[in-house]
């Protein structure tokens, strides 16, 4: 299937998978160059839904920019306001109290679960079953709640600030995250034995577009899509940074290279996550949320500093040059998704339609990230 | 020749786990809230659009010191005060929220010192005009008073 | 039944009516029934449990516009939606729904029903190709390789049933299972065959009649091919409405053979009051299976498909239609 075909012009004809997608990935462009059923070429054209994020990175001051981030993907937003307030107090030197930082990683981490079980309950849908996807967003309903409590936002959440965070969390949503924990357990349980362990689903993704480690070197990928070929590489472990050595868990690495690899990746940490989320509530310190000095205006020195964090999409870098003035001088967001797509202009060659497809599920896009 | 077999044993035991799942959660109840027949109340710190908060008279606390201006990244307030004669402080004359814009990201709240402005719990705002959500707060502030 | 032409008329007005309700209210059964599996309420505005929801729809679609692409071939555009609606109701006019009522009990009866299956797929390919639009074509090309495909098992079953029963009268196959439920021809051991593979015979047939129908989990020509377009991609209003009732009344139609070949048809499973809503209620409980299993799993690939009938049911309902008739010889 995949050796290369002479093929005369008049026997290809011209896909175009259009910006308007059934699938809920956003809008991208895939022009496929298709011969028969099998795609020869692929081209994807983004740019649909471009905002200017890092020039209004420069026009507004750092406070103002904090609600840029969550715009950026809207699906797991905490993990990137994370990544710039922890820049901004980096360049800063501010200290955060230690309760705000396991408060943090804990928002992040059921982020992370709410973020990867949209993904799960998408990519079902996006193969034909339409059931786990009421089922995944009724237990994402709980994690919105819940976050929803504390932060009084559902989706773009504006919570993180420089220093430690804008509220605290009550008694309340300890009790929930609590009972949330073995519910996610039992829920998870019930997916591996409805889509999982589902012979219809596992002929879908065994051995399906295969992604080997050079290749996803080349292209710089990260999170699923390189730990599902063996490359085992998670911001949290080898750059650690926060509160995170404190805890405890693996990063979940499949040698696979398929569909299915990256599939169970995503799955299983999920269920990382909750230990986090376990961990991090058993140790919760008492404490002040914010610092007690805080600088009234945030002015990092000049310079140039990053900080990159693991959020749900990959590895999520973000760069500050900064010439001393209340603005930012440049402000670079390094966006995980959009090393990952371009994946797939290559890896899709030969393989026919319906595949590619469920590749690109697989690959867990958002196009507002990939445009910022 | 026995895998062969074993595969599709296998797999027709799967499909039957699966429709017992899918059998399990026909009989528990229905999730959805059937808004409007129903609705769910807001949590104590939704995040509606900002109001106005009024003192023991009924006056706005707000002493138009124009931080929560500054501080909106997306331009969304302007007011305007003017010191009544034998006043001190200056007064509110108008406060205009361009909702339309507005990313709830809550700079004014915090950055009001007063406690001038707070979130209000208010969610259904569907309207088809763009003019409706052009709030007058000091409007909406005189009309909750009366 | 005496053949005037008064009754004649009547069967032919009742077929046509109890397939047009069926299309009709299927839809609301299964808009119901997969809205519970997702724990949401499905339709229950308009009329009690949305029980008016099919006649809306209904007048909705009448009142769109019936457009024909232009270019298009307006002959093969028009028959389509017809041709894919009219095998399925002429199936009733043979099919014994209890010992009294058949509208014409013919003693070829299985093969005339499946000969009307057949002609089914021909409607696929004249909407693919009448609609002068590169993905409808391609996806008509699939459903119907998946519609030749099918074919192959589900006549192989049949025939075991044929032989077992020793006539392709329908009524006659349904008389010789209704001694007892154990005597169905799902259940091996005291029937006429003593084969003990006959459950499996059903599962293919039952797999057999999801695919001919085009039903999940192999659903490939409405449902993904080239991302939501598919055969009918064209097709608006009445002409879309046909489609989706022909679909209906061929799922009726396959569970109304798979209740006779193998569920005893009319029988009680206690042996007592045998009639026509024995018949109603395994008919239903075999359309309640189709419609949780469509909303159960993902769909299939094309070859996976292919793969499944070519390799795996053709070579085990061969197996099976020879190991009866060995049975059939020894005992």
């Amino acid at each position: 299937m995949n050796s290369p075909i002479l093929l005369q012009p008049d026997e290809t004809f011209i896909l175009n998978v259009g910006p308007q997608h059934p699938a809920t990935h956003g809008v991208l462009r895939v022009k496929m160059e298709m011969h028969g059923e099998y795609i020869v070429n692929a081209e994807t054209v983004i740019g649909y839904i471009h905002r200017m994020h890092e020039k209004m990175g420069e026009l507004k001051t750092y406070p103002q920019f904090l609600m840029n981030l969550s715009r950026m993907d809207y699906l797991g937003a905490l993990g990137y306001s994370h990544g710039h307030v922890l820049l901004v107090e980096k360049a800063s030197g501010i200290v955060v109290p230690e309760r705000a930082e396991y408060i943090r990683a804990i928002m992040v981490e059921l982020n992370r679960i709410a973020s990867h079980l949209f993904w799960f309950g998408a990519f079902v849908m996006d193969l034909g079953g339409f059931s786990p996807l009421m089922y995944a967003l009724q237990d994402r309903e709980h994690i919105l709640d819940m976050l929803e409590a504390v932060t009084g936002s559902r989706l773009t959440y504006c919570y993180f600030r420089f220093g430690g965070l804008c509220n605290d969390v009550d008694d309340d949503f300890i009790t929930a995250a609590r009972l949330f924990i073995p519910r996610m357990r039992k829920s998870m349980k019930k997916y591996h034995n409805l889509v999982t362990g589902n012979i219809i689903f596992r002929k879908r993704l065994e051995g399906i577009a295969p992604l080997s480690k050079e290749m996803c070197r080349k292209y710089g990928a990260s999170s699923a899509v390189a730990r599902g070929s063996g490359i085992n590489f998670d911001v949290r472990k080898n750059e650690p940074y926060s509160v995170y050595p404190e805890f405890d868990f693996d990063v979940p690495v499949y040698h696979e290279c398929d569909s299915l690899a990256r599939y169970m990746v995503r799955m299983d940490e999920i269920e990382q996550s909750l230990r986090i989320v376990e961990q991090g509530l058993d140790k919760l310190p008492g404490g002040p949320i914010m610092p007690d000095k805080k600088p009234k205006l945030i002015k990092p020195p000049v310079g140039d500093y990053y900080q990159a964090v693991e959020t749900a999409r990959g590895s999520f870098g973000i760069r500050l040059v900064s010439d001393g003035g209340k603005n930012p001088y440049r402000l670079k967001l390094r966006s995980p998704t959009y090393s990952n797509m371009h994946l797939f202009d290559e890896a899709c060659r030969g393989m026919m339609i319906m595949d590619a497809l469920a590749f690109m599920g697989s690959l867990d896009l958002v196009i507002p990230e990939i445009d910022r | 020749m026995v895998a062969y077999f074993t595969e599709i044993f296998t797999g027709l035991m799967s499909l039957f786990i699966g429709m017992g799942i899918t059998f399990k959660e026909f009989f528990k109840p229905t999730v959805t809230v059937s808004y409007p027949y129903e609705t769910l109340t807001m949590s104590a710190r939704y995040r509606g659009h900002i109001e106005l908060v009024e003192d023991e008279e009924g006056n706005p606390q707000c002493v138009v010191c124009g931080l929560c201006e500054k501080a909106c990244p997306s331009d969304c307030i302007s007011l305007a005060g003017e010191k009544p004669e034998g006043g001190k402080k200056k007064v509110l004359t108008k406060y205009m929220l361009d909702f339309t814009k507005c990313s709830l990201c809550g700079s004014c709240v915090e950055s009001c010192s007063f406690g001038a402005i707070n979130f209000s719990k208010d969610y259904n705002l569907a309207s088809t005009r763009k003019e409706d959500f052009y709030f007058d707060l000091l409007k909406r502030l005189e009309e909750r008073n009366k | 039944m005496q053949l005037t032409l008064f009754n004649v008329i009547v069967a032919v007005v009742l077929a046509i009516a109890f397939a047009a309700l069926n299309a009709a209210y299927l839809v609301w059964a299964e808009r119901r029934g997969a809205a519970r599996i997702q724990r949401r309420p499905g339709p229950n505005i308009n009329g009690p449990f949305g029980l008016l929801q099919p006649p809306l729809d209904g007048i909705k679609l009448m009142a769109k516009q019936l457009t024909i692409p232009g270019g298009a071939d307006k002959i093969m555009f028009i028959t389509a939606p017809v041709l894919a609606m009219f095998p399925a109701i002429m199936s009733f006019v043979t099919i014994p729904f209890s010992d009294s009522i058949v509208a014409k009990n013919m003693n070829v009866g299985i093969l005339m029903i499946f000969a009307f299956a057949s002609m089914g797929s021909m409607s696929l390919l004249f909407a693919g190709w009448s609609s002068r639009n590169k993905y409808s074509m391609m996806s008509s090309v699939r459903a119907v390789s998946q519609a030749v495909a099918y074919e192959i098992p589900m006549l192989i079953t049949a025939i075991t049933v044929v032989m077992i029963a020793g006539s392709t009268d329908l009524t006659e196959i349904v008389h010789q299972q209704s001694r007892s439920i154990l005597h169905w021809n799902i259940f091996p051991l005291l029937g006429n065959s003593h084969n003990i593979l006959m459950p499996f015979s059903f599962l293919i047939f039952f797999i057999c009649t999801l695919a001919e129908t085009n039903r999940a989990p192999f659903d490939l020509g409405e449902a993904e091919s080239e991302l939501v377009a598919g055969f009918h991609t064209e097709y608006g209003s009445m002409g879309f409405g046909l489609f989706f009732m022909g679909e209906y009344a061929n799922i009726v139609i396959g569970s109304c053979m798979t209740t006779i070949l193998f569920l005893g048809g009319w029988g009680c499973p206690f042996g007592l009051l045998p009639g026509v809503w024995w018949f109603i209620l395994k008919l239903y409980l075999l359309i309640a299976t189709f419609i949780w299993i469509r909303w159960t799993f993902p769909r299939t690939t094309i070859y996976g498909l292919l793969n499944l009938s070519w390799k795996i049911l053709i070579p085990l309902s061969l197996f099976n239609l020879l190991f009866t008739a060995g049975l059939i010889k020894v005992f």
